[in-house]
């Protein structure tokens, strides 16, 4: 496998070719933040957070689909690229009714945290107050579309893990929103086979475990990494 | 020494903020010591008074009265305070903002009274002050000088705020010890 060097924010660091530049910055412990991409899932450049900028090109480049190149000259932290992404974190909490201090979330929430990171101590944008559903209509989860942040992790996890498919999209733009099967409650969505994956892979409080409260839902990503992982590896009991 | 000038209010919210506030414990006798409580829900002072310093503002502006009162306060105030997640970003208090399509004070109303009271009746009078349409946050109406969020903003956070103030400085706040909402 050959081997590609490149330059990120003045660092020169040798990738192995094929990897994205985000794999390859988090490799040389620089961190870019995301939020749709989840390791082992495919990747869909869904949340723009990872944007960078690369020399030559005008458009930034989402860094979890752009595939490292020889001599390629990278920034991640420019103030252009920091004023994005606290825009983008703006925006997702004006869009969906984010109430921390009553979700499930509270202290365990990847959008609360990238909040922190931003250094988003308010937000200029107004607030929507979208009109938005809760289903607690399965027997061990419920999902309160409130908090969610469309970046289609459960739909991922579900169909590329799991294999049931029982999540995907509906809507365009305010309205866009994740379904269950056909449109059905999800107690009613008869490809669930109620694992609980889509539930661990939710980065905000939108995807829960039934009965717990405020602060309460802990995401068990160790669950998820570990059965993408485990064949690999011959681990065949946790 | 001329002492600052601090006052708190209480617009809409649940009064925690407050609460926090007295959690500063000892360090309050500090702060006694280096200013002049001019108003707030903790001392009997009934109107604001011009020439404050510094306001903490707890509560999102939900009715009327808040309405009223923070471009009073803003007037009269030279740094204020945005002090809780409901004046930052309307939090609990801005939950019945989804109420009704129409998104008007009236549906809430008829929410409340009407469909799940036991014995439906809407409240008389002008005793109450009247409700906004839509509950906002304390910068959606006037400018705010910094925002402390948290439900409540522990006294730690609070501290954080008020003690670079006391000394001529200005806040500065980072990292989840500081900025966390919730």
């Amino acid at each position: 496998m050959s081997v590609k060097t490149l330059t990120i924010d003045n660092q020169l660091i040798s990738a192995r070719e094929g990897e994205t530049v985000l794999e390859t910055a988090r490799n040389a412990n620089i961190g870019i933040p995301t939020l749709c991409h989840l390791e082992g899932l495919s990747t869909v450049g869904a949340c723009r957070l990872c944007l960078v900028e690369v020399e030559g090109v005008s458009k930034l480049l989402p860094a979890c689909v752009t595939v490292v190149q020889e001599g390629m000259m990278i920034q991640t932290h420019t103030e252009r690229l920091q004023h994005y992404r606290r825009m983008i974190v703006e925006l997702l909490l004006a869009e969906g009714n984010h109430v921390c201090a009553v979700c499930v979330s509270n202290g365990n929430c990847e959008l609360q945290d990238l909040a922190v990171e931003m250094g988003i101590d308010h937000v200029d944008l107004t607030y929507q107050f979208p009109d938005r559903k809760v289903d607690i209509s399965h027997a061990r989860f419920g999902i309160d579309h409130n908090r969610c942040v469309l970046c289609t992790r459960c739909i991922r996890v579900c169909d590329e893990v799991e294999g049931a498919h029982t999540w995907d999209m509906a809507g365009r733009g305010h309205t866009a929103h994740v379904i269950s099967d056909l449109n059905q409650p999800w107690g009613e969505a008869s490809s669930c086979t109620s694992c609980g994956k889509c539930v661990n892979a939710c980065p905000t409080g939108a995807l829960f475990h039934r009965g717990s409260t405020v602060g309460e839902m802990q995401h068990e990503r160790e669950q998820l990494s570990f059965i993408m992982t485990a064949r690999q590896q011959q681990q065949w009991v946790r | 020494m001329v002492k600052i000038k601090l006052a708190t209010v209480w617009l809409g919210g649940c009064s925690g903020c407050h609460m926090s506030f007295l959690d500063l414990d000892e360090w309050l006798f500090e702060l006694a010591s280096q200013v002049d409580l001019v108003y707030s829900p903790l001392a009997d002072i009934k109107t604001y008074p011009a020439g404050v310093d510094v306001a903490l503002v707890e509560g999102a502006i939900a009715n009327q009265e808040h309405l009223d009162m923070i471009h009073q306060v803003r007037d009269r105030t030279q740094f204020l305070i945005s002090f809780g997640d409901c004046a930052v970003t309307g939090n609990v208090t801005a939950i019945r903002n989804v109420f009704g399509p129409s998104k008007s004070a009236e549906s809430v109303l008829n929410r409340a009274y009407l469909e799940a009271d036991v014995q439906p009746k809407l409240p008389q009078g002008d005793l109450v002050p009247t409700l906004l349409d839509q509950v906002i946050p304390v910068h959606q109406v006037i400018p705010v000088d910094c925002y402390l969020p948290g439900c409540p903003p522990n006294a730690e956070r609070i501290r954080a705020v008020l003690e670079p103030l006391l000394q001529g400085k200005q806040p500065e706040l980072t990292g989840p010890e500081l900025i966390r909402f919730g």
